[in-house]
């Protein structure tokens, strides 16, 4: 886990398929989340909750994150925010 | 007498038929999703200023989007079916009818429309082939669809009967389905239907393994369920993990010599295999899925076409469901009382409706559910279906990909089961197993608007459907 | 137990979620031939995920990619503490390929304070060097308990033309079952690639449990069932290994030295066959009666 992590660039993670995510990140001074679900009734509020610890833990303090879920579980979107963060600070490959 | 009964257009045949306001029409679905003789219909009556029909359909696809014009223009202001697609569906429930629509089964619709309490002013009856005096057949022409077996009760039992076809044969068409009797127009048509939404050229085995897995613990259970004898009768829906679990059984009875009695419902190929196979003695058909079921309707005498109310109806002296030994169903949401939802979707949607659903469940002896633990990150089941669409009383067993559950009613079956090996749990642990997965849902915000009532086979209602926001 | 091992690839969410129920007895995750280059860092957050939180109920192993790529160092970082049953390094072809993963998973082992030796290697040996090598990498190191054989790779390695009959790779499957069983290691089956021919995959697995493979890979969830099958002991095989153990129960009784059953004598062999095969139907879940 990488103590403050500063996203520097826009980046994408994840599929558009069924119970994946496509998220995408982009430099913003605070933190938002947007979210569009198919199961955004039943989910929306642990997803946004999913989302903001990932940063959290990532110590990333301003991000603009949207996020098109298919149904993802919850470790799914977790690990799609991550890779998305690690390619917008210029982390991975 | 005149010796034809072909009129020029719709229009005047629904002229001569003295169709009014306030009026019920009805409509078979025979046609499915390449339906084009309800849009036609709807369309002339429109023209002509008729006001305030009920439409009875014994089914709605999304072919028929244009209902909802007509519901907004008031040409349309009832509605019943027994199914009804995602299209109108999700129309219906965002309110669009201010009357809520009548949901049936496939065996009650025909049970209501007999017993006088659902009287048809006007049926139009769609034909792949009719004579000049409207004798009229599924089996032959450009349009075939095979079975009619839905559009008897209508024929039979309406004040006026137009025949619409896009096949007009020299009297007699000697093989009909449906008698000169009942017809009283006959109306030529360019075409009644796109044959690529009429039948599929083939049904398809599920190809995804999670369907595949299910198919075979359906297959075991059949197996092991002490009905798997010389004289088992059967029916299965078109769905690929369905499918598959037909052609496990198939490969089952073949292995062990057993002979079956008949094979029933919706007729697939696959059910055509196995009745050439020599898995069953018969195929008692209500209404053909692919082009392979059309072919051996029309040329094998051991396949016959069966009125809705024979395959279904709960008030005849006996239908072929009361015969069923097993039938393999799906479902969108089942609760831990076993109750099914088909009716609507996660988010309380219309997008279906009970078909045969609950009128098989209620017949077999072995009544199925087979589907996925989750989908899309909601769990099948749930601690109450959305809506009750077959009791939970008349359903036996559910096949997930992580365990199978025995409703507790069936404690000799389920005692059965557990020793063959297969994995047995019960309801509420496939619940719990679903949502470690899943996560605990948010319950979805309802109107508390009706938009549909559920009647149950017999009449009864058996729950509302509310509407959406 | 391990008769099937099934490959799924690491990227796919949907396919993640049901691994564990196709009835492989392992799922191989990977992330090398199935993930692009570009998705290799999603695909080995995504499986360390669904290693972490799914609870799999088969065993798991993750094919790697192989080290002469920068991707296998970070696979291992992310995965190893997940302490998966199996890593597959592929493209293997000496004991010091082996050794080059072993020293890695130490390394991280003493970092992490992870258990040392936990996790397991299952080279795959896909180059003609490496079936040249095959007994020194299946005894390089503590860590290699099996090896599986890539036809694929393999053959384009030996310039010949995969078949499905498979004369091309009879001497490198038989030379892999020597050398795995040489150095007391299981090997595994390169897998079956016609989705549509099950009765060329049960030949197929079927020669390859004759050869003396322990199991086989797949590359479809429908070549599971009949793999297992191939490799599991029949009821008859059952019956015969229980009598072979009752009589020398028995013989043990009377103080008798040699003893036949059926007309053949009981050697040592006999009961060590008929002592795995009741072992793996009872593993299978087979209810022995009595």
């Amino acid at each position: 886990m990488s103590p403050d992590m500063k996203i520097t660039k826009a980046a994408a993670a994840g599929t558009m398929e069924s119970s994946d995510v496509y998220v995408e990140i982009q430099p913003a001074g605070q933190i938002s989340v947007q979210i569009e679900s198919v199961v955004f009734q039943q989910f929306g509020r642990q997803i946004d909750q999913a989302v903001r610890q990932v940063l959290e833990e990532h110590g990333v303090t301003g991000a603009s994150v949207s996020l098109n879920d298919k149904g993802a579980v919850e470790c799914v979107i977790r690990a799609r925010v991550e890779t998305a963060l690690k390619r917008a600070e210029g982390g991975e490959n | 007498m005149n010796n034809s009964k072909v009129v020029s257009s719709i229009q005047e045949a629904i002229q001569l038929a003295g169709l009014k306001d306030g009026m019920t029409i009805s409509f078979h679905h025979h046609l499915r999703n390449g339906d084009y003789v309800l849009n036609m219909v709807m369309e002339a009556i429109a023209n002509l200023g008729v006001k305030d029909l009920n439409v009875n359909a014994s089914s709605v696809f999304d072919v028929h989007e244009p209902l909802i014009g007509h519901i907004k223009n008031h040409v349309v202001t009832g509605l019943e079916a027994d199914y009804i697609g995602g299209a109108v569906g999700r129309a219906i429930s965002r309110g669009v009818l201010e009357k809520p629509v009548i949901f049936r089964s496939h065996g009650g619709r025909p049970s209501d429309i007999e017993q006088g309490r659902s009287p048809i002013d006007v049926a139009f009856v769609a034909a792949p082939t009719a004579d000049t005096m409207g004798n009229c057949s599924g089996k032959y022409g450009k349009s075939a669809c095979g079975s009619l077996g839905y559009a008897f009760a209508d024929a039979m039992y309406a004040q006026k009967v137009v025949v619409i076809t896009d096949n007009l044969v020299p009297y007699p068409l000697a093989d009909f389905s449906i008698s000169e009797i009942y017809v009283d127009y006959v109306v030529q048509v360019e075409s009644i239907g796109n044959p690529a939404g009429i039948v599929s050229g083939t049904t398809k085995i599920t190809r995804d393994p999670v369907g595949l897995v299910m198919a075979q613990y359906a297959a075991k259970v059949i197996e092991h369920s002490g009905l798997l004898k010389d004289g088992m009768s059967f029916q299965t829906g078109a769905g690929g993990a369905s499918l598959a679990a037909a052609k496990y059984l198939k490969d089952i009875m073949l292995a062990k010599g057993i002979k079956g009695s008949y094979g029933l419902g919706g007729i697939t190929s696959y059910m055509v295999d196995m009745l050439r196979a020599g898995c069953f003695e018969a195929l008692l058909d209500v209404q053909c899925f692919d082009l392979g079921a059309v072919e051996s309707i029309r040329t094998d005498p051991r396949h016959r076409e069966v009125t809705a109310s024979h395959y279904a109806s709960p008030s005849v002296r006996s239908s072929a469901v009361d015969s069923l030994d097993v039938v393999i169903l799906g479902a969108t949401q089942i609760d831990t009382d076993f109750n099914v939802n088909v009716h609507t979707d996660s988010n309380g949607y219309i997008m279906g409706g009970s078909g045969g659903h609950s009128d098989t469940a209620a017949g077999a002896k072995l009544a199925m559910i087979i589907a996925p633990l989750t989908r899309a990150r909601l769990s099948i089941v749930v601690d109450r279906v959305l809506t009750v669409s077959t009791p939970g009383d008349t359903i036996d067993v559910l096949v997930t990909q992580r365990g199978i559950a025995v409703n507790p009613r069936q404690a000799e079956l389920k005692q059965r089961l557990k020793e063959t090996g297969l994995p047995i749990v019960e309801i509420q642990q496939l619940k719990q197993i679903a949502e470690e997965l899943t996560g605990a849902p948010q319950p979805i915000r309802l109107g508390d608007r009706t938009v549909a009532n559920v009647l149950y086979r017999d009449g009864s209602l058996l729950d509302t459907v509310k509407n959406v926001d | 137990m391990r008769r099937s091992m099934l490959f799924m690839p690491g990227n796919n969410a949907g396919m993640l979620l049901n691994a564990d129920i196709l009835g492989a007895d392992a799922v191989i995750l990977d992330l090398e031939d199935a993930v692009s280059p570009a998705e290799k860092d999603a695909a080995r957050i995504l499986v360390r995920n669904a290693i972490k939180t799914l609870h799999y109920q088969c065993q798991v192993c993750v094919r790697i990619n192989s080290i002469d790529t920068e991707f296998w160092k970070r696979d291992l970082e992310e995965i190893l503490p997940l302490q998966p049953d199996l890593i597959m390094p592929p493209k293997i072809s000496s004991a010091q390929d082996v050794l080059t993963v072993d020293a890695y998973m130490t390394e991280l082992e003493q970092k992490l304070g992870l258990e040392a030796g936990k996790a397991k290697l299952i080279p795959l040996i896909e180059t003609a060097l490496g079936v040249e090598n095959a007994f020194a990498i299946a005894g390089s190191c503590p860590r290699v308990t099996a090896m599986l054989l890539g036809g694929e790779d393999l053959t384009a390695d030996l310039q010949c033309k995969r078949t499905k009959e498979g004369q091309e790779i009879f001497y490198s499957r038989s030379r892999i079952v020597v050398a795995a069983r040489a150095a007391g290691v299981d090997c595994y089956d390169t897998p079956f690639t016609d989705v549509n021919d099950d009765e060329g995959l049960r030949k197929d697995a079927a020669f390859a449990k004759a050869l003396g493979f322990t199991g086989k890979s797949a590359i479809s969830p429908r070549h599971v069932a009949d793999i297992n099958a191939a490799f599991s002991p029949t009821m008859a095989d059952i019956e015969y290994a229980e009598e072979v153990m009752e009589t020398i129960r028995l013989a043990k009784e009377q103080g008798k030295g040699v003893v036949s059953l059926r007309g053949k004598m009981i050697d040592a062999p006999i009961v060590t066959r008929a002592r795995q095969v009741l072992e793996m139907a009872e593993a299978m879940g087979v209810r022995i009666h009595e």
